[in-house]
């Protein structure tokens, strides 16, 4: 995949139309905040059964693109399909981890309360909690190493265990496509590894990962996809051919601090 | 006291305050944890000239066109807020604050400029009420609460509280999930398909509704403070949001109970003649209600920002 | 009437109310600003309505010391000492308890109001107090206001416009920007103090004149309807301080010329039609600006994108986007360019490889950083700049094909 806008689009076009649709597929999506596009006409289609991390500097539009395929702010212009239709018809197959900060943790709740909101497509409006239920969210925060804290109030977690309670309650959604914002973002190590260690179980069993993600140094080891974007798409594709040098100076352009090239030189070998 | 000097003259402002407080309490909750307790605030001030233009249109004193005048008027101040958020960008509190004082403003001058002054609608009752006018004359004693004849002439007000507690209790039950949800996490929320918008309105419209029937019954304070007070008092002692509006429940009981058993008897105690206002009162003792929680309550402090481990 | 009104015509008193409340109009658009700017603008409503067990208190000891209750000077006096217990309570809500600073406000406005509802019922048992007249306190009422009391307020008003102004820097700096006022060594908390003391004088100086209940929306209607035509701090506060005069002078203007138009009312609605009028005309932020400005801004985007799916050969899926280009005779009904949308169209797409060159470069990185998508790459760069990224992309080896 290379930086040619009309290469790579005629690239896509050219992808057998017969075979699975994509998780997620978006098509000239614009969305501005006031008079500036944070996102400016992007396509992105996001190969299935794979995790995909997108990338791009701070102010760049990740945050804006993820919650514009959710529908949770409007776009100016595009479309978003999720697995081949409109989102709407798909809610149940889409689980979503918002980044903490966007979040009052000073709510009354506790843990396995969080989780619990994981099933709300299951109960409904008033379909009885059962036991049943409680044991499937138990299972989801033994899943993220969070099981001796179900009672706790949600307030008194720290950073990243407040990331693994998101985590488990998006396990808990069952999904096949799960779209995380940030989700390493100011977590401890062991957080990290306990957070990848699930998003690769997830892939094992063919589910779709998408990420917002930050750290360069660490994109080959996770992901198997990214999408670099600035503003508009900068490139897209398999680790191996999308993330380079390139790609990335053209995304970051002069804002790529030179102790990250020398970090990245040693990712990329 | 005997049951026939109770059931006439206290049991019924007593009951209408308890139903008015708990109605009120319970959307508080979720007003509360949205940063939307104002609304309230902002709600009640519109509500005197919602009364008004009733009046103007109706040329009459009765009761229902003023409730349906004074719920227009709330969902018109909460359209008008929103729309000055947004278009002007403005912070909410500040449009809250041109808007309602704004209303208010109008719903005073219409006043003065119609002749109402004959009729019995003036601001002070609009803004505390009078519970203690709410009498049952024609009961004679507990047994009156088995007396078809007498139940038809109870004090209106008080059917019409009961049947808003109701609606406002199915309304908290049937959208329990969503209302916890989105207000927890409204991009969650709404990445499963809630309309968190409509159900962001359904709540402030519920919680008019709650106001102009309590306001037409015990004035406008008591409706701020029990959409505020026994919610955060309750805030205090629990980490859990059922927990938390059981206990605003509770304290919303304690503070119309205790608010009007003092406003009665509290001056007599201490010798004076007269009693003074329930409402003010049962204002009163929620503010003492929320004071003790904020001073000893279990769950009084922030859980604040957690460290980054 | 009106116009005898507007020129003070009305005789001394009436004169005396109408600059009475031009100068609290002034002093309440001002200090409210601060207010505003700090995001704080309904801890008035909090203040205003916790002057009330004040006021009845006041009047209680004033009377029970063998004086006259209704002394006006005393009652203020009391409605501030209240105004400041309750300051004192949000503050300790806020601070000590998990309570954000709405619910405490809510909670101070309300339990204080109530609190003094049940003080003047107090007083309507007293013997002295059956013509204590105190509920005027809640809505103001200037019709037989006696000579002295309207001294005192426009004294009072004079006093609070001399203090802002002598305080207009260092209060601006905090507003604007808190941490950087205690970077320079202001004395921010004491500051803070301050705002809060002009924000309580203010109130209960209009106490009398408009009331509790809307002494608010003087607090706060100004500066929100200044803050449409400045961008600057300084500025709103001086726009808002007039906004807030003009109001005074002509309610009070207005509610003299007629019966039954009472002065509290009127001024807040002048404020108001102030705040509609903004709120729509205003050249940057009105309402009417945005919009034609966010129509301009969705026709660039569309026509933008509609262009490089033209030069692309990609579907145009968007309906508004095709009528766009074919009203700009760029394409015709079924999506294909027309001759100028061909050329057009190679422009964009062009335009947007130079782009890509420029944001790929650190010689550039300023202009870059300019990149929305909409942007001409001619408004940036000079014609030698463009015949260099020209050869960039000429170049093959730069970007492999």
């Amino acid at each position: 995949m290379t930086l040619e806008l009309a290469a790579a689009k005629g690239q896509r076009m050219t992808q057998p139309a017969q075979s699975a649709h994509s998780p997620l597929s978006i098509r000239g999506l614009t969305v501005s905040y006031g008079q500036k596009p944070a996102v400016f006409s992007v396509d992105m289609t996001v190969p299935p059964g794979a995790m995909t991390a997108i990338i791009g500097p701070n102010g760049a539009g990740k945050s804006t693109l993820l919650k514009a395929a959710l529908g949770i702010v409007k776009p100016l212009s595009g479309r978003v399909e999720v697995f081949g239709t409109p989102l709407a018809a798909q809610r149940s197959r889409v689980a979503y981890v918002p980044q903490r900060a966007s979040i009052d943790w000073d709510f009354p709740a506790r843990v396995i309360d969080v989780v619990l909101m994981g099933l709300y497509r299951q109960l409904g409006l008033l379909g009885r909690l059962r036991a049943s239920h409680k044991a499937q969210a138990m299972d989801c925060l033994e899943r993220v190493g969070m099981a001796d804290f179900s009672e706790r109030q949600i307030g008194q977690l720290s950073g990243g265990q407040q990331q693994r309670v998101f985590l488990a309650r998006a396990l808990a959604q069952d999904a096949d496509l799960y779209l995380l914002d940030e989700p390493f973002a100011g977590v401890d190590a062991a957080t990290e590894k306990a957070i990848i260690a699930v998003l690769k179980s997830l892939r094992e069993d063919g589910k779709t990962v998408v990420a917002v993600h930050h750290d360069l140094a660490t994109v080959r080891d996770y992901f198997d996809h990214v999408f670099l974007i600035n503003t508009t798409r900068i490139a897209e594709g398999p680790v191996d051919e999308a993330f380079t040098a390139e790609t990335l100076q053209a995304a970051y352009g002069g804002r790529l601090a030179t102790a990250q090239v020398d970090q990245l030189a040693r990712a990329l070998g | 006291m005997s049951g026939a000097e109770f059931v006439p003259i206290s049991l019924p402002p007593l009951l209408i305050g308890i139903f008015a407080a708990v109605a009120c309490a319970l959307p508080g909750n979720f007003l509360l944890l949205r940063r939307q307790a104002l609304i309230g605030d902002a709600i009640s001030h519109v509500v005197l000239p919602g009364i008004v233009v009733a009046f103007l249109v109706t040329g009459v004193i009765s009761t229902w066109p003023m409730m349906v005048g004074a719920a227009a008027a709330a969902i018109v101040a909460v359209v008008l807020i929103e729309a000055i958020r947004r278009l002007g960008r403005i912070e909410p509190g500040a449009a809250m604050g041109v808007v309602f004082t704004s209303m208010f403003a109008a719903g005073v001058l219409l006043l003065e400029q119609s002749d109402t002054s004959s009729v019995h609608l003036d601001v002070e009752h609009a803004l505390y009420g009078n519970l203690e006018s709410l009498i049952w004359l024609d009961a004679t004693g507990w047994a009156s609460l088995w007396d078809l004849d007498a139940l038809a002439h109870l004090p209106p007000e008080l059917p019409r509280m009961a049947i808003t507690l109701v609606v406002v209790a199915l309304f908290t039950t049937l959208f329990w999930r969503p209302l916890k949800l989105s207000t927890f996490d409204e991009g969650f929320a709404r990445t499963l398909g809630l309309r968190t918008d409509l159900l962001g309105l359904a709540l402030v419209i519920v919680a008019a509704v709650a106001a102009v029937a309590a306001f037409d019954a015990v004035g406008s304070i008591i409706v701020i403070a029990m959409f505020i007070c026994p919610p955060a008092a309750a805030r205090m002692m629990t980490n859990r949001l059922e927990h938390q509006v059981g206990w605003s429940v509770l304290f919303a009981v304690l503070s119309a109970v205790g608010g009007y058993v003092l406003a009665g008897y509290g001056p007599l105690w201490l010798g004076a003649q007269d009693a003074v206002s329930a409402a003010g009162m049962i204002a009163t003792i929620s503010g003492l209600i929320l004071a003790l929680t904020a001073l000893f309550g279990p769950c009084r402090a922030r859980s604040g920002a957690p460290q980054d481990a | 009437m009106i116009a005898d009104a507007l020129l003070l015509q009305l005789g001394y008193n009436a004169t005396l109310v109408a600059i009475g409340a031009t100068l609290l109009g002034l002093a309440a658009g001002a200090a409210g600003t601060f207010l505003f700017l700090r995001k704080r603008a309904l801890v008035s409503d909090a203040i205003s309505h916790a002057t009330l067990p004040g006021v009845g208190l006041a009047f209680i000891v004033m009377v029970a010391m063998g004086g006259d209750g209704r002394n006006l000077l005393g009652l203020l006096a009391g409605s501030a000492l209240s105004a400041w217990i309750g300051l004192l309570c949000l503050g300790w809500l806020v601070r000590r308890t998990r309570l954000a600073e709405d619910a405490a406000i809510g909670a101070v406005l309300s339990v204080f109001f109530g609190f003094g509802i049940v003080i003047l019922t107090v007083i309507q048992t007293m013997s002295s107090g059956r013509q204590a007249g105190l509920e005027s306190f809640l809505l103001g009422s200037t019709a037989g206001m006696l000579r002295a009391d309207a001294a005192i307020i426009a004294i009072g008003g004079a006093i609070i416009v001399a203090l802002i102004v002598l305080l207009r820097r260092p209060m601006t700096l905090v507003a604007f920007d808190a941490d950087f006022a205690v970077a320079q060594g202001l004395p921010v908390a004491r500051l803070d103090l301050a705002m809060m003391g002009l924000v309580m004088a203010v109130t209960v100086v209009g106490l009398k004149i408009v009331g509790l209940i809307l002494i608010v929306a003087l607090l706060i209607i100004p500066p929100v309807t200044a803050r449409f035509w400045s961008e600057r701090s300084d500025r709103v506060v001086l726009l808002s301080g007039l906004v807030g005069g003009l109001s005074g002078f002509v309610g009070a203007a207005v509610s003299a010329s007629a019966p039954n138009l009472p002065t509290g009312p009127i001024i807040v609605l002048v404020s108001f039609a102030f705040f509609v009028a903004s709120l729509l005309l205003a050249p940057g932020r009105g309402v009417l600006a945005e919009v034609l400005r966010h129509l301009r801004f969705r026709k660039r985007v569309h026509l933008r994108q509609g262009l490089l799916a033209l030069a692309q050969g990609q579907p145009i899926y968007e309906p508004l986007t095709l009528r766009l280009l074919r009203r700009a005779g760029l394409a015709r009904a079924d999506g294909v360019a027309t001759e100028t949308g061909r050329a057009r169209a190679a422009k964009a797409l062009r335009d947007e490889r130079r782009w890509q060159v420029v944001r790929g470069d650190q010689a550039y990185e300023a202009v870059a950083a300019l990149y929305d998508g909409l942007r001409d790459i001619e408004t940036v760069l000079t014609g030698d700049q463009i015949a260099e990224v020209d050869r960039v992309i000429g170049r093959p080896q730069g970007v492999p094909a």
